[in-house]
């Protein structure tokens, strides 16, 4: 029983890093109706942009750490955020209309650039971190097995959760919102009403990536190593997390991503921690096989 | 010409640029010397040297668009492109990046000057494809001819040989992912995964069963169409886009399971001992085991090492021939057809009574069969296979050659393969920028010419008196 609310509570911790990624690649599922690969590569850059600040902060003697972690996540947000939209406006913008293939063609040739981009002007070596917020709760101490809550973790969901009602406002609420969702069943129609398409897209990208930059930040303040490599993975299990929950669904993006990191949770502590990447991809196949609009997608009617 | 426009414009570029590369150029992470921790140094020249050449770039691509400026920006560029090559500076990959940046703008300045539009367009009267599918069908035996004859050239080295063995192992992974990516519209991001089944399968039968290579060449095939028909059946009918992810999450679950099934595919140590081929039946040996002549005593020569690497270039050669062959005659049949029909329009193939899944099923099929064999074939050219070799990059580096050279465009893939494979083996120094420039390369040809490089699409079908008709 202890050791599976442990289990929980690191489930639900890694499934809220999922459901930030996984809003990237939903959103702009249903925008432009493609699959962003490079996504996982800018969660990423997240992260080392996290690192650096961190460690930059750290050198200029910001000892206080709430301080310290609004600083990096704002400056994670913004630089990588950069990084989306200059990542939209080279590889994608020019191939809106282009054959159906090219748009993921290009994406993959994004990841891999900024895969190894991010290798040559930072190194291949991994980038450990000391721990900035240690200490935590730790309850039920039953049989041996203590259950700990550590503050990281709340930090973790307390901000996923506070990000989640805000984008839930910015889309709901405001004009850019307003936008966004008149792109997405329409495009040709929201242009002619007089909303910049082009504009909307770039800002769907500016704010997908500011959501994977606090993704980034989180792991680097919860696992403490990142590397150049750490995107893919993210990337492929984020987007397995989009599709469960029914791409171009925010809400879906998000419970797709809870329900992914109790899986991996689960299945690491009961089954098998070399299979926890092989159950996720056999998720993905099974969700696209028997119900590909996801749990709370709606079924994508293909006109002629 | 509204100067103050193009300066904002340029100066907005340059502040993204800064942007970009501020955290990430700005500041390097390194360990710290002695201790635990990372910690940073600054690299702000850089830095300010990227923002400058994206001011000035952005600049010069905006002028190109006013005539009384084209002349002046290529002889500047083309200038500087030709004289950072020529002097030597300390900073290369600064220098490098001038040079690749001048070499841009200073082509973009010379297409505009010169009018070079109607050489290579975007779409039909497409002159470099046509130009590439004449070299293909004229000149395409020449091509053949000397890649027989490479290996007696007295310029040919082992090493050369070695190279050569490498670059047709990819022209053949990429003929056979061209039936799955070109001919049938699939995105496969998993082939590198038929490539290791063939491997392994060669490697396990040959270990447990002590099959010969001959033997285990077409059930290596066999494998890996087999696996391609289990994992294709449940997911052919997705969109290509799902296809692909899918494909990709294939390629990583076989991968997984080779890594950790250890008592089956030998784990992280791969499988070392896989025994070579052998020329009917005489292996290359120097001292055969009784009972066996080996190819030199045969043929009553001295026996050389290079007998063997001559021999698995040949077969690698016509491996690769039967691939080529194999696919040409098979987009004439109507299963090739089919295909190609596919790719343009699923839902019109449907109405005229294709079935989608059993074509798509096919085409899948047949790719993989030739990646097994060609799987099959590294395991015995390696001696050693490990699931290393068959990483997501493997699959990138297969695909990027089908998409540079042209979906589709068979002479394409030869051409791409040895500018991807051959070329940088010869710039080692340089070999970390490799799959920098893949990708970027990948992203430049989709904006550029989506269809690739050479793309060339030869009607399957022409009206008889059609030919006259076309332009």
């Amino acid at each position: 029983m202890e050791y599976f609310l442990q289990q929980l509570i690191n489930g639900l911790t890694l499934g809220a890093i999922y459901g930030l990624i996984a809003i990237g690649y939903t959103m702009v599922y249903g925008i432009i109706g493609m699959i962003n690969f490079a996504h996982g590569e800018v969660y990423m850059i997240g992260a080392f942009i996290s690192i650096i600040t961190f460690i930059v902060l750290g050198l200029i003697g910001v000892t206080f750490i709430p301080l310290a972690l609004m600083v990096v996540l704002l400056s994670a947000m913004v630089f990588t955020a950069a990084y989306g939209w200059t990542v939209e406006r080279v590889a994608y913008g020019p191939l809106r209309g282009s054959f159906r293939l090219a748009p993921l063609i290009s994406a993959i040739g994004m990841s891999l650039f900024l895969q190894n981009y991010v290798q040559l002007v930072q190194g291949a070596r991994v980038k450990p971190m000391q721990p900035v917020v240690t200490g935590g709760f730790e309850f039920f101490q039953g049989g041996g097995f203590t259950v700990r809550l550590s503050y990281i973790q709340i930090i973790i969901v307390v901000l996923t959760v506070a990000l989640m009602v805000g984008f839930t406002f910015l889309i709901q609420r405001t004009a850019l919102g307003r936008a966004q969702r008149a792109c997405e069943q329409d495009m040709g129609m929201a242009a002619l009403v007089g909303v910049d398409v082009n504009r909307t897209i770039s800002l769907t990208f500016v704010m997908g990536a500011m959501l994977a930059a606090v993704a980034g930040m989180m792991v680097t303040l919860y696992y403490g190593v990142i590397d150049f490599f750490i995107g893919f993975l993210a990337g492929v299990k984020a987007f397995t997390a989009a599709v469960l929950g029914g791409i171009g669904s925010l809400p879906g993006a998000m419970l797709g991503g809870l329900l992914i990191g109790l899986i991996e949770a689960f299945w690491s502590a009961y089954f098998s921690v070399e299979y926890k990447d092989v159950a996720v991809f056999v998720i993905l196949v099974l969700t696209l096989i028997f119900k590909p609009t996801g749990l709370l997608g709606k079924p994508d009617i293909e006109k002629v | 010409m509204d100067l103050r426009a193009l300066f904002k414009d340029a100066g907005l570029a340059a502040f993204v640029a800064f942007m970009l590369a501020l955290p990430m150029v700005g500041f390097q992470t390194v360990d710290v010397s002695g201790g635990v921790g990372l910690t940073v140094v600054t690299r702000f020249g850089d830095v300010a040297i990227s923002v400058a050449l994206v001011f000035v770039g952005r600049l010069a691509l905006s002028l190109l668009h006013h005539p009384s400026w084209r002349l002046p920006i290529l002889l500047v560029s083309a200038a500087l492109a030709l004289g950072l090559l020529v002097v030597k500076t300390p900073y290369p990959v600064i220098t490098w990046l001038t040079v690749l940046a001048s070499a841009v703008i200073a082509v973009r300045a010379a297409w505009l000057v010169f009018d070079l539009s109607g050489v290579i367009d975007r779409d039909e009267g497409n002159r470099l494809g046509d130009a590439a599918a004449f070299i293909g069908r004229w000149f395409g035996p020449v091509f053949v001819l000397f890649a027989v004859i490479f290996p007696f050239l007295p310029t040919t080295s082992r090493y050369l040989l070695d190279l050569g063995i490498l670059v047709l192992t990819y022209v053949m992974l990429g003929w056979g992912l061209n039936v799955v990516v070109g001919l049938a519209g699939l995105l496969d991001l998993g082939y590198v995964a038929f490539y290791a089944v063939g491997a392994y399968s060669y490697a396990i039968i040959a270990r447990d069963f002590g099959l010969s290579f001959w033997a285990c060449l077409p059930l290596a095939g066999l494998f890996a169409a087999f696996f391609g028909v289990i994992l294709g059946f449940p997911v052919l009918r997705l969109r290509g886009d799902y296809l692909a992810i899918v494909t990709l999450g294939f390629g990583e679950i076989i991968r997984i399971v080779l890594l950790n099934w250890g008592s089956f595919s030998g784990g992280p140590n791969g499988i070392s001992g896989v025994p070579r081929p052998s020329f009917l039946g005489m292996p290359f040996h120097p001292n055969p085991p009784e009972g066996t002549t080996s190819f030199h005593q045969f043929f009553n020569i001295d026996f050389s090492a290079e007998h063997r690497i001559v021999f698995l270039y040949y077969l690698i050669l016509i491996l690769a021939l039967i691939t080529n062959s194999f696919t040409l005659r098979i987009r004439k049949l109507p299963i090739g057809r089919a295909w190609e029909a596919l790719r343009e329009d699923e839902i019109a193939c449907r109405a005229l009574g294709i079935n989608p899944t059993n074509t798509k099923l096919t085409a899948f099929a047949i790719g993989a069969m030739f990646a097994g064999f060609a799987g099959a074939f590294f395991a015995t050219r390696q001696g050693f296979i490990s699931p290393e070799s068959f990483s997501f990059i493997e699959s990138a580096v297969i695909l990027a050659i089908v998409v540079l050279g042209g979906m589709g465009s068979q002479i394409g893939v030869v051409l791409a393969a040895v500018l991807l494979i051959g070329i940088p083996e010869f710039f080692r120094e340089l070999a970390q920028f490799r799959m920098l420039a893949f990708g970027a390369a990948m992203v430049g040809i989709m904006i550029w010419r989506p269809r690739g490089l050479l793309a060339h699409r030869e009607p399957s079908v022409r009206l008889p008196d059609a030919a006259g008709a076309r332009r």
